[in-house]
């Protein structure tokens, strides 16, 4: 059983209103959009949950050998655990993702998350009854990584050494660091293996970690539009936006807590980065050159419909996410490399994996381009695994992952669902 | 027609009865036979390749298997239930891809015309190439990839020198169109036409082995004789470096 095309995930509904999409979203159109929390194909009203980890005496060690006295990861869940806890799906979230992933947050009022309001989750188009993570079989798990400023201990959070925010006294962090962290939450749910991991962009790098750091925990790996690292071309465009934060005025060596933060900096960092998450070919198709005013109040106000897209999307960005949890992600999103378990090359690296593993690529995707994910399954291959890479056509870009919910869903929910049994 | 050309054209039939060996009333039948109506898109019926039938009892319990063109996977989802295979497909068409993923094949969405850069020397005990060699860019390139990547290799194509094609071409003046060859001239995805006996050359000047040959014709699947050259419609053929010992098939 397949849901309804119309239901949407959090950002776009389909392809086609993803091109179309007007700027601002008004409130009446949003049921129509996302549905509703009483949808059968929605997870429903969901509420965060929070697990305590480490102590002073027994801290948590971060790859690059610094220390966490403490951790807190924030996570959701959908769906039921069954009693041999061996339906258990992981989902990882991208570089300004949280742990809602699926349905609506009972307590985004509380949590003072307002952003959450009126809209489900980040891939609620692919988690749900039904759904290609189909939470009527399978139980889905979806954790806020460690550095982030959605829950789980980041650059925010009171360091309890001194009281006050860490800032840029955070211990750097690695895609390494939180997959054994998710894997440590995972041992406390007393969850041992995982019957699939999936993920998109800097997900889908967690997904690969999880497949080389835990290869008998994993039974299948789902990668979507990523690779086993970052291109040249994707650390520039990381080395920028973190640029336009460092030299923010109101930056002031990350210690802006509580005081004016460096938005324009994170703003243009998120302007930025949101040109590489689309396409030359989608951007054609759903601004051109299309003006936003015919006379502008000042010289250099938001001439075009693009530059006013862009510019929503970094006004809102510094509503909702912490200047240097974007530095610190977007860091070990940069830093990792796959290959590093085969002691840098990737083809050995991939001996490690015994799991299945479906790669995911869209052809107009520039941040992890086909040719980086075919490349990363050659190298499965050459390890004599069987493994499934399709090229998906659209012009969404690296987006794609979060918009293209039906083809995904095609290749998807039959390679969770298929050979199961499998160990 | 002019009663000179239908005089002709029975002298021409009569010739190939003889030199085909195929009576003449089953040459007629296909002169007959109303071909120029094909609508060039129309669904070619997806019919089980014959080919299948002969791999999945020559492919030994266990072994490796890589399908190049696999379409949706048809040939490797029997394969990995009844013979325990490790199957891995390449397929260009999205649609296809899908289907393979669909049915829980193993699958690269690939082009053959860049190679088989992905797989190490000998790391399949069989590379299959069924009725796409015709279509490749390159398919030299693509036979001597197979031959790295495989232990044994079956490949299968269309026969050009089938006779119903040097009936059609003789007596319509038109581009072939057969069962194996069914398209017209403009939407055909052939691009290089060849014989049972260009492929025969070819493994003879490049030190390649023909372990086994299995011929379709009028319907029927039969080890290779030499009449049926021409009464081949369609050819499967193991091939594998001469110089390694036989592997997983029976000669021929």
């Amino acid at each position: 059983m397949h849901p309804p095309s119309e239901f949407a995930s959090a950002g776009f509904g389909s392809q086609r209103e993803y091109l179309s999409k007007s700027v601002v979203i008004s409130v009446e159109s949003v049921n129509e959009k996302y549905g509703t929390p009483s949808d059968p194909y929605s997870v429903g009203w969901t509420e965060c949950r929070k697990m305590n980890l480490f102590s002073r005496k027994e801290p948590f060690m971060t790859e690059l050998g610094e220390k966490l006295p403490g951790v807190d990861v924030e996570y959701e869940t959908y769906g039921d655990l069954s009693p041999e806890k061996d339906n258990v799906i992981l989902v990882e979230h991208a570089l300004s993702g949280d742990a809602h992933a699926a349905g609506w947050d009972k307590n985004w009022k509380r949590d003072d998350r307002p952003w959450r309001a009126g809209k489900p989750g980040w891939w609620d188009g692919i988690i749900g009854p039904g759904k290609a993570l189909d939470t009527n079989r399978y139980f889905v798990i979806c954790q806020n990584v460690l550095g982030s400023c959605y829950g789980s201990t980041g650059p925010g959070s009171p360091d309890p050494e001194t009281g006050s925010p860490y800032g840029l006294s955070f211990p750097m962090v690695t895609v390494g660091d939180w997959v054994r962290l998710q894997a440590r939450v995972l041992d406390e749910l007393g969850i041992e293996r995982l019957h699939a991991v999936v993920g998109g962009s800097l997900g889908g790098q967690q997904a690969i970690e999880w497949a080389l750091a835990f290869p008998d925990r994993v039974r299948k790996a789902a990668v979507l539009a990523a690779a086993p690292c970052l291109s040249a071309q994707g650390l520039a465009f990381n080395a920028v936006g973190r640029y336009s934060i460092l030299n923010d005025p109101s930056f002031k060596g990350g210690n802006y807590y509580g005081r004016d933060i460096p938005a324009s900096g994170l703003a243009a960092a998120r302007m930025l980065a949101h040109i590489t998450y689309l396409s030359d070919e989608g951007m054609e198709i759903k601004f051109g050159r299309k003006l936003k005013q015919k006379t502008g109040r000042t010289a250099f106000s938001a001439k075009y419909e693009v530059e006013s897209y862009l510019n929503h999307q970094g006004r809102s960005f510094v509503d909702r996410f912490d200047a240097n949890s974007y530095l610190y992600i977007s860091s070990a999103m940069d830093h990792y490399d796959a290959s590093r378990w085969g002691g840098g090359d990737l083809v050995e690296a991939c001996g490690r994996i015994a799991s299945d593993v479906l790669v995911v690529s869209f052809n107009t995707d520039w941040l992890y381009p086909s040719r980086a994910c075919r490349n990363f399954s050659r190298a499965l291959t050459l390890r004599g695994k069987s493994i499934a890479y399709a090229d998906l056509s659209s012009p969404c870009g690296h987006d794609a992952f979060l918009v293209e919910k039906d083809s995904l869903t095609r290749l998807l929910k039959p390679f969770i669902e298929k050979g199961g049994e499998r160990a | 027609m002019t009663p000179g050309r239908v005089a002709s054209t029975l002298k021409l039939v009569d010739f190939a009865s003889h030199f085909f060996g195929v009576p003449e009333e089953t040459i007629m039948n296909f002169v007959e036979e109303d071909r120029t109506g094909r609508k060039s898109n129309t669904p070619i019926p997806v019919m089980p390749r014959w080919q299948d039938a002969i791999l999945e009892q020559e492919i030994p319990e266990g072994a490796s298997v890589l399908d190049l063109g696999c379409g949706q996977g048809e040939l490797l989802s029997r394969l990995i239930e009844t013979r325990s295979v490790r199957g891995q497909g390449i397929e260009l068409d999205p649609e296809a891809v899908a289907s393979c993923i669909a049915r829980g094949v193993p699958v690269i969405q690939s082009d053959l015309d860049e190679g088989l850069r992905g797989f190490s020397d000998e790391s399949f005990d069989l590379v299959v190439l069924e009725e796409t060699l015709q279509t490749l860019r390159r398919p030299m390139g693509i036979l001597e990839e197979m031959l790295r990547v495989g232990r044994k290799c079956a490949v299968s194509f269309p026969n050009f020198a089938f006779w119903k094609v040097w009936v059609d071409f003789a007596l319509r003046g038109r581009m072939p169109v057969t069962g194996t060859l069914p398209y017209e001239w403009h939407d055909s995805p052939n691009v290089h036409l060849f014989t049972y006996r260009d492929f025969a050359d070819w493994a003879e000047k490049s030190g390649v082995t023909m372990s086994g040959v299995f011929v379709l014709s009028e319907g029927r699947v039969d080890r290779y004789r030499d009449v049926d050259d021409f009464r081949g419609e369609e050819m499967l053929v193991f091939v594998e470096k001469s110089i390694w010992p036989s592997g997983c098939t029976s000669s021929g």
